[in-house]
């Protein structure tokens, strides 16, 4: 397998970035003509992804987040999503459905359940007070027999 | 976007755009403000209008649906795209929240 575009993207944690990061994801995948389903399950764990890092990752204080993407030539996608914030102590609890540090401002914890429904493979890597990285795959084309040759 | 229509003691509110994490506070002062008069009695979201919604969209509702309980008033919602409603039936509100046809 190999790897047939890739982007980079820096951007500042502000909330208007979310819909920015979602148009950009879209624009990225749009050559592979995914389905309307598999469009909105990739702008809507990009957009968890995103907001997570603005709200939980920087919260108060404003730093970048790097969204990065690859599609490989059997019609999977990759997106990371990386901030340098806070970090997470307890990933798996983090990752429990319903699970949410900020209850108050309203947070339903279903942020990481979401990606895990939506795209077909999650990685969270975290340390605390250095940041935390989202990478997340999913297949958009069913992988052809001559891509895979190639 | 948010517009609204009061009928007797529901009010139905229409929501059009992106609801995320950016647009979700707003709409949240806006709504709290139109279900203040304790004479409503039911909250109808009508979400056909909305493009897009994520997590921070379920937090508002589940927020809303709490507020109406509290009074012992009913909440229902008009489901949106399919996205939308894949995420609403994902967050098991629809077992909580009545799901209009
Ligand atoms: N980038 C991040 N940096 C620091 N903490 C994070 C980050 N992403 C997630 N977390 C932590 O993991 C928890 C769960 O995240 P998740 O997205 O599932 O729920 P939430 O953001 O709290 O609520 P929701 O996404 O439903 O609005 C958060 O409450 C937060 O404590
Ligand atoms: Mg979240």
């Amino acid at each position: 397998m190999s790897i047939i575009n890739e982007m980079k993207l820096d951007f500042l944690s502000c909330p208007a970035n979310e819909a920015f990061a979602r148009m950009v994801i879209s624009a990225f995948i749009l050559p592979l003509n995914p389905t309307l389903e598999q469009l909105g399950d990739i702008k809507t764990s990009v957009s968890e992804a995103v907001t997570n890092a603005v709200v939980h990752g920087y919260g108060e204080k404003k730093g970048t987040i790097r969204m990065r993407a690859l599609l490989d030539d059997a019609g999977g996608l990759t997106v990371e999503v990386t901030d340098n914030g806070c970090g997470i102590r307890n990933i798996q609890q983090a990752r429990q459905p319903f699970f949410t540090t900020m209850e108050s401002a309203e947070r339903s914890g279903m942020g990481f359940t979401v990606m895990e429904s939506f795209m077909d493979d999650v990685e969270v890597h975290s340390e605390p007070g250095r940041g935390t990285t989202v990478r997340m795959s999913k297949q958009i084309l069913a992988p052809c027999p001559a891509a895979r040759r190639a | 976007m948010l517009t609204h229509e009061k009928k007797r003691g529901t009010m139905t509110v229409r929501l059009t755009g992106d609801l995320d994490h950016s647009t979700a506070g707003r709409i949240r002062e806006e709504l709290d403000e139109l279900i203040s008069d304790p004479g409503i009695r039911r909250l109808v979201f009508d979400l056909s209008g909305l493009t897009f919604m994520d997590s921070s969209g379920i937090g508002m509702m589940i927020g809303r649906y709490k507020a109406m309980m509290r009074r012992g008033g009913s909440i229902a919602v008009q489901p949106g795209n399919a996205q939308v409603d894949r995420l609403i039936e994902l967050s098991g509100l629809y077992q909580i929240i009545e799901k209009l046809a």
